[in-house]
Formats: structure tokens, C-alpha cells, sequence
């Protein structure tokens, strides 16, 4: 299943030798080279060693996954080469296997090659490195040359690079990397040019060489930034931490305060104080760490403070998959902490759908006066890809409904502020403590429209009618699903966040292929609670045969839909061994459904 | 913490409220809301100015109690939203109030890293060393062989010493009284909050329904006043203070057993601070659309 105008490279490695940042400088080199880019660091949970590698894939057209099989496997650590058996295995028939030349190579790598009809490249990887560069590390910068030597890449644009990335250093260091990459590159053009036989797509440098490369925990960070995010505390787990880092590496230009705290429990609470007295408020982890977060968000729901938290799913339970991917936190997300207060879920599905999401989850935030989870995953978390600028646009802030301090000043001697005030909605305008006029005292006890505890069995009623009818007023801004391909499609498939890049993928691949008769599309869900049931509904009745696709055990999100519309999918496709789904795998379960269901017709 | 905001003419009166307590009849948290009351009316802090994080628990209920701004948060967990509070909002006096199951139980982790990172706070530790709310059982506070319902035997470990704690985790500011001495403890409260940097009080305070022994009468025959029976202590120097704070003569040590004025707080630490002092809820949110462009023009 070969999929056309693409070019796939893994580059692997021990962890420490950079594959990781090797392969996100490739990616780059390509974007401004003019293709479209997708790539992902596949890593373990260790700091040096083991095996892990950067898949990159370069198109003539927007890509939102990377393929099963790889045109180009570069190894550049000496030992693990030996190790890269399983890596040759992904590779297409004809596809280059890059290693050093001074490498003895265990017999059965020699066998692997031959067995999937790739060509054995050696190179001096080493050798270059050291002579040109003084240091065997810099074979990883010759190997990286060669790759852009060899696909006709222009030379220019990895030196820019590759200087930009040393220019922190020393002008020495850059100008001997650059030699390096250089050697690399020549060696790559004059003698891996000709065993490569396969044609580039064509490139488009006016249209993308000005995108930016910018992975789902940026784009994540931007968006809440722009959207006046200032306050960040948290505490680092993969692959949250990066949302946080974005925040803390340029802290003082962004004007924002940052906190790296003691732990989750913290890193939840020091926002919702920050919140409490008018900051717009988040914090970042993975699974683990919210399920120390979830007393906190009952406070926040209960005291009606804005905060968003940021999960970042892996692979669990516990410690579970630390540096792999999973869509199994679903559930609890909708239904974390106890008892029942508004909460609002988002589960963007592309890096751009992840900067809107961060400016929606804080404008909901402060519409609703409520927690706003963020749901993303590892593979939304750290995949890269090339993103137009105009999708980073400055949008509105939307601080809900407040009472300025000049209507606080207006207000009456025996006029007293009331901060839980029952409305319409639900929603109580919100004045800041710091005013004579507005002290007030919120209780996480049930309290009245002071913030007074009480038990009083009729404000309890109303109280609770006025925080859930937040959720019915919330539910008009969630943003329903929407069908991607083909209307009227024989099959559709059903997904919800990350696994919308390879169901696209799976979509476009299908339907190019014309041996399939029938077509298929996707309806992908963005913003999954308060449930989208009317909007729902009303996209399901254009759907004849169903398939979702979840990269967990038990249909997550199926349940959901299930419990809230009714509905269940014709199939339903699970995943859960922490690699992202390909979209190869979906459009060969398709194929399965579809021929079992010709059968039952 | 040094109150950016003016002085202002406050009496007891703007701090009433019409707000039934539900504490015990001669419940020490009645004489640690007075206390809090008179040092906020001494130091010129009226009831917008002041925010009162607490956790959960009885004395937990005093920003209830009293006009004040407050947050009534998690068990334990007021310590640090009432940090995420102050670092948002630094113009308000950030007071963090709880029991000794609050602070020195479950909000422990907490307590000690805003002690280590002089956080600009005062906590107050009404400290009864024993859980009321949840009925009489003992506390990290609580003596050995302390019996109560889960500690049938008698409790087996040793309770917490909250000023030997606090000088290793750093606080600059560690001050002890008793519920019983208003006077006193609303002086020490108000010197806390006159520190600059992270104050803990460690609030001795009678339970007069789970803890019967420790009534105002034995707290006043355990308790001296550092003042008074040392005239020569010198709260600057920790090696003095260790010394107190470890002396063991079965007698609780009352007033200022620590205090150093030296180390920056927290706060003014942090690059936004120092750039514009004033709080960051008080800066603009506006964009400005050519450092947006430059952000983004990283990712090209």
C-alpha cells in the first residue's frame, strides 16, 4: 500500500545522540525547502540509550500522519545499528540504509536488507565527522548532510540551519558543524544520489517555505498566551511539560508569572488561587499528574473559578507508557472529581485546531466561570508540522461577565456584592477581591449568593440548578463534528482528537486508490463535553456504515456517543500499544468491513 | 509581608459579621479570629485588603466568621492556592489559615517549599493537636500515647515540632502563641504580617471537646514567654533559635523564635515582577501584533 507523492525518512539512534533534534533540523530543512512536513521523535523513557527515532514524511501536500514504510533509514550510533532490524523491516522495496562505514554488521542486519530489497548504504560518517569536525559526534551531523545531499536539497538551506542552531555556541562551533554538514551533503550528492530511485515531491517554496513548524503543546501554549493566559504553574511529566516550558523559557518577554511547583496537587491549586483573584490560569501534565488534579478542579467548579488544565494522555494506567501514545483518559477527563459541577472538555486534533483550542478553553473558561480541560495526547502533544501563520491569529479576549471597578464604586452603601448571584444562566457577573465594595468570601462548602456556607436544603437546590445550567448554556459554543472527504461516503469513520490525522490520511488514501469502489470519509470530534448531542445527531443521520477508531481498549469515546445519542458504530477499531495508528492499518480494516458487509448484503 | 497598599482607618466593627459560627462553646479559634481581628484593625488593614485562604477544618471556617475577603479552599490545600493567590495578586495581604491536620497533615509538602521559597505569606496554624471536625482523632500534632478513636492504645509516633520544621525548611519568620493571650497573639500575628517573607505562626490553641487535658489553664502553666524568661535571645541568630526550638522541658516557648530580615521573598524575584512591580492581574492583556509576529517567525 504505497502511498504516492511522499517521501518517508526514519533516522535511529540511541537517545542522547540526536536522532530526536537531527530529525526535527530535517524537518525543517524540508519546510523550507518547500514541502510539507510531518514528524515525530518516537522515544523511551530514558535520557541515554536504548532505541528511538525520528520519523519524518515530506509531501507536495499537507500531511497529518506519517506512513508505515520508509524510503530512507539512517543509523548513525555504532551500536545501535545492530539493533535496527526491526527498522529495516519498514523500509519499501529500494529504500537506502545509511550506516557507518566502519561498521561491522552483524550478519542478520546484511540478511534484512537483502530480504526487503533495500540497498546498504555505508558511509563515512565517523570518519568525516572526526576529520573535519574533531569529534566522532558529529557523524549524526554527516549522516543528516548526506540525507539532504542525496534528495537534491539545496545545500544553502541546511547551512542556515545548521548555523542558526549553533549560533548560541561559539561561531567555531557553527562554522565546524557547517563543514561537517557540508562533507555530509557532497558525499551524499555524488554517491547516494544515484542508488536513490525515488522522485521527490514537488516542492513549493512560496507556499510553505514561510510556514511555521510547530508541534500540538506550542501551538497549545500560543494560543492560551495570546489569549491572555498569565499564569502557568505546574510540574513536569511527559509530554505535558512542554505546554510549561513554553511559558517558562521566555517568561520575562511574555510578561507572565511562572511556577514550577512541588506537585500536581500544587500545580492545580496554585492556579486556581491565581484565578481566584483574576488571573487567567493554567497548568499542564499527562494522565498521572491530573489524577492529582481532579480535587482541585472539584474546587474550581464549585467556587466557579476559570482554570485550564492541560492532559496530554500516554499510554496508562500508573506510569504506565510514559513516552507513547493513548486516548484512554476520555472518560475520566468528562467525569473527574466527585460530584457534579460544569466542566467543559476540549480534544483538539491538528496543531491549529490545538491553537484555537487554547484560546477557546480560556475564553469558555471565563464565559462559564468553570474548569476547561485541554485533551490532547502524545501524539498531539509532540508531532510537528507545517502550519500557515494566519491559522495564529490575535483573538478576542472574552473575560465573561464582570463587574468593573467603577460599577463596584457606583454601587450603593447597603448594596452588597453578591459573587454567587442566581441568574439566568447561571453565570454570576464576577467582581475581583481588592475592592472596598466587593469583599467576599467563597466556601467550597455549598454556600449561598454571598459565598456563606450553608446546608439549607433549598439553596442547595438552587445552587446546583444554577452551576449545571451552566453546562446547558455551554453546550451551544461546543463545536459539533465535522465530516472530512467525500459527502455521501459508503463508510464513515469515527474519531475524536489526534486520530484524526491518520483517519484523514486513511480517507484520501482509500478513495486515490482505484481499485476501491466505494468511498469513505470521517466525522471527527473536537470539543467532546458538554456532548454535542443535537449537532451529533444530526451528522450521524448522513452516515451509512460506521467504523471509530480510538487508540484505546475499551471505545472511550463510543461509550460517550453511546450514551449520549444512542448510536453505535458498525465497528469499532481499537489500538492500544502506544504507537500511533497508521493510516495503512485503518484502510485495511476498512476493507475488511466493507467485504463483510458486502458478504452479510 | 509589606503591605504595598495605604494604611488604612479601620476599627473591629468593619470586620463583624452577621455570619453564625458554629465552632463549640470556648473553642481557641473564637480568641484566634480576635486575635487576626485585632491585628488587621493595628496594622491598618481593612477588609478588602486581606485575603484569607484556608483549607478545611474547624478554624478552617474563620474567614466565614468575619467581613473579610476570603477562600475557603481544600484540606490542606490553602497553603499553596493561597500562594498562587499572592503571586497573581501581590498587593493584597495574603494570609493562609488552617488547623494542625491541615497544615502539618495532609498540606505538609506544601507548607515546606512555601517556607523554603520565602513566599510572601503569613500562615496561621491553629493548632489544637487534635482533628475536631471529623470528631476527635489524633493529629501530627498530638502527643505520644495521645488516645483517641484511631489511636485506641495511644498514639505510637511523636507529634511534629513545628519551629524545629520551619527553621530547616527556612522560613524567615516564626513566631508561637496561644489562643488564650489575644493580646498576645494578635501582636505576633500583626508581626508576621509586617515581615517581609514567608511567617508562620504556630498557634497554640485549646479543643475543649477532643482534647479536655489541654485546657487554658494547662497552656498557661506550659507556656512562657521567650521575652520574659530569656531577656538576651536573639530571634536573628538560628543557632539560638535551633537550640530553643529543641529544648525539650515539656513547656511550650511563646513570642518570636525566629526572624531574618535578609533574604528577598519570593515574589520580587520573579523577571515580570521586577520589570513592573504591579500585580499581574493589573497588566495588559493587549497584544502587541508585532511581538505576536515575532513569536511566531521562531517556528519558520
Amino acid at each position: 500500500m504505497a502511498q504516492k507523492n511522499k517521501i518517508s525518512i526514519k533516522i535511529a539512534g540511541a537517545q542522547g545522540q540526536g536522532a530526536g533534534s537531527g530529525g526535527q533540523g530535517l524537518a525543517k530543512v524540508f519546510k523550507r525547502a518547500g514541502l510539507h512536513v510531518f514528524g515525530i521523535f518516537d522515544y523511551m523513557s530514558l535520557i541515554k540509550g536504548g532505541h528511538s527515532f525520528f520519523q519524518l514524511t515530506l509531501s507536495d501536500q499537507e500531511i497529518n500522519a506519517n506512513t508505515e514504510k520508509f524510503h530512507i533509514v539512517v543509523s548513525f550510533d555504532p551500536q545501535n545499528v545492530q539493533e535496527t532490524v526491526g527498522d529495516i523491516h519498514t523500509l519499501q522495496e529500494g529504500g537506502l540504509f545509511i550506516v557507518d562505514d566502519s561498521i561491522n554488521l552483524k550478519p542478520e542486519i546484511e540478511a534484512a536488507v537483502n530480504e526487503v530489497g533495500a540497498k546498504l548504504c555505508k558511509i563515512p560518517m565517523i570518519k568525516l565527522g572526526t576529520e573535519i569536525g574533531g569529534n566522532k559526534i558529529m557523524a549524526n551531523t554527516v549522516a543528516l548532510g548526506a540525507v539532504v545531499g542525496l534528495t537534491g536539497t539545496p545545500f544553502e538551506i541546511l547551512e542556515n540551519i545548521v548555523a542558526e542552531n549553533f549560533a548560541k555556541k561559539s561561531k567555531e562551533i557553527a562554522d565546524k558543524n557547517v563543514a561537517v554538514a557540508k562533507a555530509g551533503f557532497d558525499f551524499g550528492s555524488q554517491n547516494l544520489k544515484s542508488e536513490f530511485n525515488f522522485s521527490m515531491p514537488q516542492s513549493n517554496k512560496d507556499k510553505v517555505a514561510g510556514k511555521m513548524l510547530i508541534n500540538g503543546n506550542e501551538a497549545i501554549a500560543m494560543g492560551s498566551y495570546a489569549a491572555g493566559c498569565r499564569f502557568f504553574s505546574a510540574y513536569p511529566m511527559t509530554p505535558g511539560t512542554s505546554v510549561f516550558e513554553w511559558f517558562t523559557k521566555d517568561n520575562a518577554k511574555l510578561g507572565v508569572v511562572t511556577k514550577h511547583v512541588e506537585d500536581e496537587i500544587a500545580a492545580v491549586c496554585m492556579a486556581i488561587g491565581a484565578a481566584q483573584v483574576g488571573a487567567r490560569a493554567m497548568t499542564s501534565t499527562s494522565g498521572g499528574g491530573f489524577c492529582l488534579m481532579v480535587e482541585g478542579l472539584g474546587l474550581a467548579g464549585i467556587t466557579e473559578v476559570p482554570i485550564v488544565v492541560v492532559d496530554a494522555q500516554r499510554g496508562g494506567p500508573s506510569t504506565g507508557l510514559p513516552t507513547r501514545t493513548e486516548q484512554a483518559d476520555l472518560l475520566f477527563a468528562v467525569n473527574s472529581s466527585h460530584g457534579e459541577f460544569a466542566k467543559i472538555v476540549l480534544a483538539p486534533g491538528t496543531v491549529e485546531q490545538c491553537y484555537e483550542a487554547g484560546v477557546r478553553a480560556h475564553n469558555l473558561a471565563a464565559k462559564y466561570q468553570t474548569p476547561v480541560i485541554i485533551l490532547t495526547d502524545l501524539l498531539m502533544a509532540d508531532h510537528l508540522k507545517d502550519s500557515s501563520k494566519e491559522d495564529y491569529y490575535i483573538p478576542e479576549v472574552d473575560l465573561g461577565k464582570v463587574v468593573s471597578k467603577e460599577e463596584l464604586d457606583k454601587l450603593g452603601e447597603d448594596e452588597k456584592y453578591l459573587r454567587f448571584k442566581f441568574t439566568e444562566d447561571g453565570v454570576s457577573p464576577r467582581a475581583l477581591q481588592g475592592h472596598p465594595k466587593s469583599v467576599h468570601a467563597p466556601a467550597t462548602d455549598e454556600h449561598d449568593e454571598t459565598g456563606h456556607i450553608t446546608e439549607d436544603a433549598s439553596n442547595r437546590l438552587q445552587m446546583m440548578e444554577k452551576r449545571m445550567k451552566k453546562l446547558e448554556s455551554a453546550v451551544n459554543d461546543i463545536k459539533g463534528p465535522e465530516f472530512h472527504g467525500p459527502e455521501n461516503a459508503d463508510l464513515t469513520l469515527i474519531v475524536w482528537g489526534s486520530t484524526y490525522g491518520a483517519a484523514l490520511e486513511a480517507v484520501q488514501l482509500f478513495n486515490s486508490d482505484e481499485a476501491n469502489k466505494q468511498k469513505i470519509n470521517l466525522l471527527h470530534f473536537t470539543e467532546v463535553w458538554p456532548f454535542p448531542v443535537k449537532l451529533t445527531e444530526e451528522a450521524l443521520k448522513k452516515v451509512k456504515l460506521s467504523m471509530s477508531v480510538e487508540q484505546n481498549y475499551t471505545s472511550q469515546f463510543c461509550k460517550l456517543l453511546r450514551a449520549e445519542t444512542g448510536y453505535v458504530p458498525n465497528k469499532l477499531i481499537n489500538k492500544y500499544d502506544g504507537r500511533q495508528i497508521t493510516p495503512e492499518e485503518i484502510v485495511r480494516e476498512v476493507q475488511k468491513l466493507l467485504s463483510e458487509s458486502l458478504v452479510a448484503a | 509581608m509589606v503591605i504595598t497598599q495605604e494604611r488604612t482607618q479601620v476599627t473591629a466593627k468593619d470586620f463583624r459579621s452577621t455570619q453564625k459560627s458554629t465552632w463549640c462553646p470556648g473553642c481557641g479559634d473564637f480568641g484566634i479570629m480576635n486575635a487576626v481581628q485585632t491585628a488587621l484593625v493595628n496594622a491598618g488593614v481593612a477588609p478588602w485588603q486581606v485575603l484569607i485562604v484556608s483549607g478545611i477544618g474547624c478554624g478552617s471556617k474563620l474567614p466565614d466568621y468575619i467581613n473579610v475577603n476570603g477562600y475557603m479552599t481544600l484540606h490542606g490545600r490553602g497553603a499553596t492556592i493561597g500562594c498562587g493567590a499572592h503571586l497573581a495578586n501581590t498587593s493584597l495581604q495574603t494570609i493562609i489559615i488552617g488547623g494542625d491536620g491541615d497544615s502539618f497533615g495532609i498540606g505538609i509538602g506544601h507548607m515546606i517549599h512555601n517556607m523554603r521559597r520565602n513566599m510572601d505569606v503569613v500562615h496561621i496554624v491553629e493548632n489544637n493537636e487534635v482533628y475536631g471536625l471529623t470528631k476527635g482523632q489524633y493529629s501530627p500534632t498530638s502527643k505520644r500515647g495521645f488516645k483517641t478513636s484511631t489511636s485506641p492504645e495511644g498514639a505510637i509516633e511523636f507529634g511534629i515540632n513545628p519551629l524545629a520544621l520551619a527553621l530547616s525548611a527556612g522560613a524567615t519568620f516564626i513566631g508561637r502563641s496561644f489562643s488564650g493571650d489575644p493580646k498576645h497573639a494578635a501582636s505576633i500575628i500583626q508581626q508576621a504580617m509586617e515581615h517581609k517573607g514567608y511567617a508562620i505562626v504556630d498557634m497554640l490553641q485549646t479543643c475543649p471537646t477532643y482534647n479536655k487535658l489541654q485546657n487554658v489553664d494547662w497552656y498557661k502553666s506550659q507556656t512562657y514567654k521567650i521575652e520574659e524568661e530569656r531577656p538576651n535571645y536573639d530571634p536573628k541568630d538560628p543557632v539560638q533559635a535551633f537550640q530553643l526550638a529543641m529544648e525539650d522541658d515539656g513547656r511550650y516557648p511563646l513570642g518570636v523564635l525566629f526572624k531574618n530580615d535578609d533574604r528577598p521573598t519570593y515574589s520580587e524575584q520573579i523577571p515580570v515582577y521586577q520589570k513592573d512591580s504591579r500585580p499581574i492581574i493589573e497588566h495588559s492583556l493587549e497584544l502587541d501584533s508585532q511581538f505576536f509576529e515575532s513569536l511566531k517567525e521562531t517556528y519558520v
